[in-house]
Formats: C-alpha cells, structure tokens, sequence
C-alpha cells in the first residue's frame, strides 16, 4: 500500500504518480490522506490500480478514469468520475452536481444522493446511486444506464437519447421526450447485474424503466418551444 | 381615356426596408413554418478591417526592402503555463471544424496544408480522426459542451486544447449537425443513432462560469501532466470581461471570434443578429489583456471573416498575437468553386453563395458525408491549395509589415493604422484618416 498526504505533497505529485503506473505495476493500491475538498485527484488515470481517498474531495475526482478504481471515504464535489472511460469509481458519501458528466464506461457507485444534472450527457457509462437525484439528471444523456434507488427530482431524462434510466422510488417529473417504457427481461438482467456489482441489496423488479420517446430525433418545428 | 403610354410616371420603387430579399425570406417562413438554417457566417455589411489602412513609412518611419530584408511572421502560443508551447512559422492558424460538418478527405487537406505551411489545425465538435491526426504537425483538440468523442487519450495526442465557450457565428448557441450527414462513421464517434439530427449543447454539462472554468482547467492540465496549451474560445460579445475572465481562469491564449465568423450550421437570425464584428472586439481584449498586465503573455488569436495578408497585418497590429481562418480556409480548398456552377443552380443556389452546408449536398466535397462527393476533393491537391494561400496571406502580411519598418509581423501596432470610417475608427480606436481623432479617443467629449 502506498500512502500519498494530499496535504503535505501535492496535487502534481499524486496525479503524475498514479499516471505514471504502468498496465504490469506491483504498486496497486494506493491510499491518499488529507484530501481536504481537492480538485481533481486521481484523474485521468490509465492502469489497473486502486485508489482510496479518506475524506471528501472536490470537483472532477476520478475524472476521465480508465482501468482504475477510486474509492472515496467522504463525499464528492461536482463532476465527479467525469468522462469515465472504464474502471470505476465509489463514493461512500454524497456526489454534488453533474456526477458521471459524459462518461463513456466504467461503472460509478454513489451510496448517498446525487445532486442535480447526475449523468448529464453520459456517452456509456453505468451510474448506480443508492439515494436520490437531482433534478435535470440524465440530461441528453446518450448511452449507459442510469440507477436510481431512491427518487429522482424535476426533468429527468430530458432530451435524452438511448440511454436508459431505472428508478426505484418516484420521478418528481419527466423531462422532454423522456418517457416510461416497459421493462423486459432484458432490462431485469442488465439492472440485477448493475446492483449486483454496486454491491445493492434491491429488487430489480421493483424498479421503473425511463427511456427516450424518441419524438426528438428529427427536428420538426411543432416540437420548438 | 386612353393610357398615354409616354405619359410620365414614377418607377416601381422598392422599399429599402421591405427588400426584395427580406420580402422573399417572409414568403417562405409563411410557406414553410419553419426558420432558415444555414451555414457560414454574417453576410451583412459590417465595419471590417477593409475600413482600415496602413499608413506606411514616409518622412518620420523607415521602411524595409520588400523581399530580402528579413520579416519574421513566427508566433509562440501557450507560454503562460504550458510546459510545452507550440511555434508556429506563421501566425495564421485553421480554426475548428468538425469531421461531421466536413468530410474526412476535407478535414486531411486541412491538416495537410497547415502542415506545409508550419501552422496549426483544429478538431471540431464529434472528435478526432487519424487522418487529421496524422497529417497534422501541429493540432489544437477542441473541448466542446456535447463532448462528443472526447477521451483522455485524444486530449493527450493533441498538441493544445481549446476549450470552446462560444463561436462567433452564435455566441450562446449550440450547434447542430442534421441526420443526412450523420454516416455511420459520424454516428459511433459521437455515441448516437446514424440519422438523427444532432444537437450539440450550447453550455458546458459540468461547469458554469469562470470560477468553475479555473477548475476545469487545473484538471485537464493535471490530466496532461501541464504540457499542453489551453485556448479559451468565446464568441465575441463582450470581449473586455469575456477576454478577462479567461484570463483570470487559468487560460494560457484567448481565442476571440467575430460574428463573421462561421458554423456548419445555425439559424440565419442568430448568425446575423447576436454578437460583434470582429473588428470591434480586439482592442477591447487587447485593452483587458492590458489592464491584466497579461498582454504578450497570454496570446491573443482572432478569428471572423479574415481573408488575406492585410486582414492578418491589421489584426496583428491591433494587438492579436495570431489569427484563425475557416471560412476562408474551405474556399481555398475549393468551396464555393464557380466550376460547379451547374449543381450549384441545381441546388438553388449559386457559387459564391451557398451556404447550406448542413444539407450535406456540396457539389465541391467538402461540406459533406457523402462518399460520392467526398471523393471529389483530392486531399493533396486541395492541401496543396491551402499551403499556397497561407504562403500568400503571408507574404502580403510581410509586404505590409516592412512598408511599415517592422522586421516582425508581431510589431505592426495601431499607430501604424489609419481608419476611413468613424466606426471603424471607434472600434480599432485609430484616427479617422486625415485627422489626430478617433470617437471615444480619451480627453475627447465626443
């Protein structure tokens, strides 16, 4: 295990040691103390190592991972795991606005809530959030699945594209074009393997489906507001 | 009573407000319900860099030898904070245009050509190719709100990165690349059904505002171990605070885009009815630049409706450090070209005027998906174009900057310029020419 003091040596330090780990490094797990609300650490990282952070971060930690997987102790600030491109990232806290923004893969645990805008335009990337949502989540969302095991707020999915959205509890309102859609077995399989590997003890059956209408594709003037 | 056919009369007389244009554009938005989208920048009048003019060497200056006294036109972008800035020979560089909005054979000539003429290309929205990768020495990687393509293994290829705020064709507008020109190729790298029109967001999805930017920046700098330049790009709006802001957020150039500046596709009312002239926008960044004690040290590139050797020479010396070309980048690898005159007329059109580049039909290849018509531009020969009026812009910015006694392009400055309009006097803040004044010149009331 190696341990790295935010604190004491460095946003530059860190990332350049965790980019600098090859797809064969011994030095696989890595611990980073005194986080104290940073920004980006851990991002863009490429190689299959474990990072957990203890305490709460700033914006955009785990951002444009590949291959890792970040851990964090405490809560997140805005965008994390922004970009993701595989691996994955935890939060054991709460996630602030736009969390999973634009990820192309990996998966992304929140065991709280999530605030507003969560998977905003994501490209492939799986969200799993154990809490609520904000409202605007899954906006122009593209690919990937989005997991809500609680309530989701206003304007859920608006815009949205293919990606597909399952939630538990209520939808405070849809978004444009988002609509409720049946849920096949199929949709069972993918969601039970979603809450398998988020490590979340639910029913997939209790889940609702959310996807787009797909009215949206093709601009037609009656649709303009 | 007979008509007395000699009889005298008044001419048809067209209103200069219901022209026959505007009264043709109110026809087919009544038959078709629908606004005009097209390609391409402000086409409408606007004070531009023809209202302004050298002074030249006489009496008090002097000049130097037009073609064997040395003029450097060499530029340096990113040395604020990027371990590695890029040198350009020359200081006009290829803006952003899209593989989606251009073909892959368009985009390759785009690289091609900045290639041989030692300046950068740039990506666009939906990603980068190899082909454009791999012909270009130099590339700028665009950060757009859709993200489309993004990954981290692009950004890191890239030699610099422009995060896209704003365009100039339509400052607070998104983009939009309609289904005929989504292939399949098109479709997977931006992660949609092939078909559909996409919609490119007009604000970022996971930042809002320069205090947000600044962490934006510190992570994409942590995520390119600090070796690449990063642009901010704004349309021009309000290019002090905008300009500024950038600044103030970690940028290492600010790239500002007039209102002539163009887009593959946006409704015509935004192009012609929100923001500035590129002229207008350039002294006040300067001015923020200055004010910031940033000037030289965060670089400047301007970008709308540049054609030639003076537009770079004038915008050079109203203080950009560089300038970016599009539009005219594709008429000089052959759009718009008289010699599809005929599919032109087919399409409704004529050369010199098309701009429904987001239908996907240019007879010339290049705004296109389309196999057939892509196939048209030879990316070598159409680079070779490319690098040819680079080489000109060039020379006729040198020619311009010794008349001037400057042994760089980069020392052309506003006392050299004279302007032939008041508002291009009030916008470059040079004298009307023949007078010491300028409107808003300090210690002045007008």
């Amino acid at each position: 295990m190696q341990t790295y003091d935010l604190e004491a040596d460095g946003l530059r330090g860190l990332n350049a040691a965790l980019q600098s780990q090859s797809q064969t490094t011994n030095e696989t797990a890595w611990e980073v103390i005194n986080p104290r609300g940073s920004h980006a650490i851990a991002v863009g990282l490429d190689a299959p190592i474990e990072v957990t952070v203890k305490g709460s971060t700033g914006y955009y930690c785990g951002g444009m991972n590949a291959q890792a997987t970040v851990n964090v102790h405490g809560s997140v600030g805005p965008g994390v795991a922004e970009n993701m491109m595989s691996g994955t990232v935890v939060v054991e806290g709460d996630a602030s606005q736009y969390a999973g923004a634009t990820g192309h893969g990996g998966l992304l645990v929140i065991k709280g809530n999530a605030s507003s805008r969560c998977g905003i335009s994501m490209k492939g990337i799986d969200i799993v959030v154990q809490g609520n949502i904000g409202h605007m989540s899954a906006f122009m969302a593209q690919a990937g699945n989005l997991v809500v095991c609680g309530d989701a707020g206003d304007a859920l999915g608006d815009s949205i594209y293919e990606a597909r959205l399952f939630v538990r509890g209520s939808v405070k309102s849809l978004g444009a074009d988002c609509t409720e859609k049946e849920m096949r077995p199929e949709h069972i399989a993918i969601l039970a393997d979603l809450l398998e590997r988020a490590g979340v003890d639910a029913k997939p059956e209790e889940f609702r489906r959310y996807g787009s209408a797909r009215t949206l594709y093709n601009f037609d003037i009656d649709n303009a507001y | 009573m007979a008509k007395d056919d000699h009889a005298p009369s008044t001419l048809p007389k067209y209103s200069s407000t219901f022209t026959p244009e505007v009264n043709a554009e109110i026809r087919r938005a009544a038959a078709t319900g629908i606004y005009d989208i097209r390609g391409g920048g402000a086409k409408r009048r606007v004070p531009h860099f023809d209202d302004l003019v050298f002074l030249g060497a006489s009496m008090s200056r002097y000049p130097l030898e037009g073609y064997r006294e040395r003029c450097d036109t060499n530029v340096v972008l990113g040395t604020r904070f990027a371990k590695k800035p890029i040198e350009l020979k020359i200081p006009v560089t290829i803006a952003g245009m899209s593989f989606g909005a251009l073909s892959a054979q368009a985009k390759e000539a785009l690289g091609r050509g900045a290639s041989l003429a030692g300046t950068s290309t740039t990506t666009g929205d939906g990603g980068m190719t190899p082909e454009e990768r791999g012909q270009s020495k130099t590339l700028v990687y665009q950060y757009l709100p859709s993200r489309y393509g993004m990954n981290p293994v692009d950004l890191r290829k890239a030699d610099a990165i422009e995060i896209v705020v704003g365009q100039g064709a339509k400052p607070g507008g998104g983009g939009m690349l309609l289904g005929q020109k989504i292939s399949d190729r098109v479709a997977e790298m931006r992660t949609l059904p092939k078909g559909i029109d996409q919609r490119s967001a007009c604000r970022h999805p996971d930042w809002t505002g320069p205090d947000d930017l600044e962490i934006k920046i510190l992570e994409l700098r942590e995520i390119t171990g600090w070796e690449k330049p990063i642009y901010v790009k704004v349309g021009a709006a309000r290019p002090y605070f905008d300009t500024t802001l950038a600044v103030k957020a970690g940028a290492d150039v600010v790239v500002i885009d007039g209102m002539q500046g163009g887009t593959a596709a946006t409704q015509d009312v935004f192009i012609e009815h929100v923001g500035i002239p590129t002229l207008a926008c350039i002294r006040e960044a300067v001015q923020a630049l200055q004010d910031l004690g940033m000037h030289r040290e965060v670089q400047l590139i301007v970008s709308g409706g540049i054609r030639s050797g003076a537009d770079v020479a004038k915008a050079l010396a109203l203080g950009a450090d560089a300038v970016s070309i599009g539009t005219a980048a594709m008429i000089a690898l052959g759009d718009n070209d008289p010699k599809w005159e005929a599919e032109y007329q087919k399409l409704g059109t004529t050369a010199g005027a098309y701009d429904d580049w987001h239908e996907g039909q240019d007879p010339a290849g290049i705004s296109t998906q389309d196999p057939e018509l892509s196939k048209r531009l030879d990316p070598v020969e159409a680079g070779r174009r490319l690098n040819n009026y680079l080489k000109v812009m060039t020379l006729e910015a040198q020619t311009l900057a010794r008349a001037c006694g400057k042994n760089h392009v980069n020392h052309l400055e506003p006392e050299d310029l004279s302007a032939l309009t008041m508002e291009a006097a009030a916008m470059a803040r040079v004298p009307l020419a023949g007078t010491k004044w300028y409107p808003g010149m300090p210690g002045t009331s007008f």
